[in-house]
């Protein structure tokens, strides 16, 4: 059992990778909305990205088994659906290790994560994963996955 | 109160996992493997605002869980729309339901993130998001259709013609949407109809399809009453939970 850090706890989560985008944390991801110490536990407020995202239940428990490890066992994982999760919450380092990973970053203009060329087009609006789109590359015919804008 | 919240709440539920599971059937089959991405994501969209909605109502009920809500009740239990249960058919088939469903949808959840209700609201804005997606695709993929070739037209226009009574229903107000609506918490489904016939008619006016006539129009999704086709979706879906009650994996 731990009493009230929640840094401590923030810091954990942030070595929590995306099931799906493992270059990225789930902290980076934006869904950790909250952590709360109140009557001796730790509530963490998670916003799931897409409703029926299956990569949820897989963070999920690797957050509950990366806690356990660092021997808190006083916690709660609490769902909030509202505000709704944006790719707004994601910041321009996370969106530079998207791209690094050769994923688009959510923007307006689809930017091709191999060469930078703006000259890009959709292919298909669904990608193997909720939260992509597939795209391809004029320039250098190289096809892309991009991270949707919601 | 609590009952009639439970129940509308239970009906959203139900329409999101019925036509989830239908297009979940497309998986591996669809006619390309863009296509078969986009389905089975959009299936998982659907699964996802059905779970949501399920666990809140077995948190209002505090009986049932969400699992035994989609898996233990039988067709007369259901509340869904009869379009969403209506069969995959041809590909046109099945972007015609999603079609005129998607823009349902889209004006519904537009509405319902307005509810006093917070978890409804909070639950119509996420869904939303995805749903504005998924009309783009039917959308798209009815233009491309219906001014497409001959034949993709023929079919498309059949596939309109044939579903075309099955959305009357969705614009239903019985007596608990409106005792939800006096509240401030349900949406008016009626006030909807002028925005949907708007949309539709222009989509279908680019896809160079006919608009049908209202003729026999029909009803009972709210009432439990179905086509022949949702029992057969239930054996499939809830099979496992039948034969094997609370299995995990």
């Amino acid at each position: 059992m731990q009493s009230g850090n929640t840094k401590f706890v923030w810091e954990l989560l942030n070595t929590v990778p995306d099931p799906e985008i493992p270059v990225i944390s789930v902290v980076e991801l934006g869904v950790i909305r909250e952590v709360k110490f109140e009557n001796n536990s730790y509530t963490i407020s998670i916003t799931p990205t897409y409703s029926g995202c299956p990569a949820v239940k897989t963070f999920m428990d690797d957050i509950k088994s990366c806690l356990l490890e660092n021997s808190i066992d006083n916690f709660e994982l609490k769902i909030v659906y509202a505000p709704a999760w944006t790719t707004k919450w994601m910041t321009d380092k996370t969106k530079e290790k998207l791209r690094k990973y050769g994923i688009a970053p959510p923007s307006n203009i689809v930017v091709c994560p191999q060469c930078k060329s703006k000259n890009t087009t959709l292919i298909s609006e669904f990608g193997a994963t909720a939260c992509k789109s597939l795209f391809k590359c004029i320039d250098c015919l190289e096809p892309f996955e991009f991270f949707k804008c919601i | 109160m609590m009952n009639s919240l439970f129940t509308y709440t239970l009906r959203i539920a139900d329409s999101s996992l019925i036509l989830g599971q239908r297009m979940s059937e497309w998986c591996s089959k669809a006619p390309t493997l863009e296509e078969d991405i986009a389905m089975s994501n959009i299936s998982l969209d659907m699964f996802g605002q059905a779970n949501g909605f399920y666990q809140y109502a077995a948190q209002l009920d505090g009986l049932k869980s969400a699992d035994e809500l989609a898996f233990r009740r039988n067709e007369r239990e259901f509340f869904n729309h009869q379009l969403v249960e209506q069969e995959n058919g041809n590909f046109g088939n099945t972007i015609v339901r999603n079609f005129l469903h998607d823009t349902f949808n889209f004006l519904f959840y537009t509405q319902l993130a307005n509810s006093k209700d917070e978890t409804l609201s909070a639950l119509a804005h996420k869904s939303l998001k995805e749903v504005k997606y998924h009309l783009r695709h039917s959308s798209n993929w009815l233009v491309r259709l219906g001014d497409g070739t001959k034949e993709s037209n023929a079919k498309t226009q059949i596939a309109l013609n044939e579903l075309w009574m099955y959305t009357d229903e969705i614009f239903e107000m019985d007596a608990l949407d409106t005792e939800l609506f006096n509240k401030g918490i349900a949406v008016d489904n009626s006030s909807l109809k002028s925005d949907w016939d708007a949309m539709i008619n222009n989509t279908l006016t680019e896809a160079k399809l006919i608009r049908p006539e209202d003729e026999y129009m029909a009803t009972g999704g709210k009432k439990g009453l179905h086509t022949e086709y949702l029992g057969f979706i239930l054996s499939e879906m809830q099979y496992l939970q039948r034969a094997y009650p609370n299995a995990k994996w």
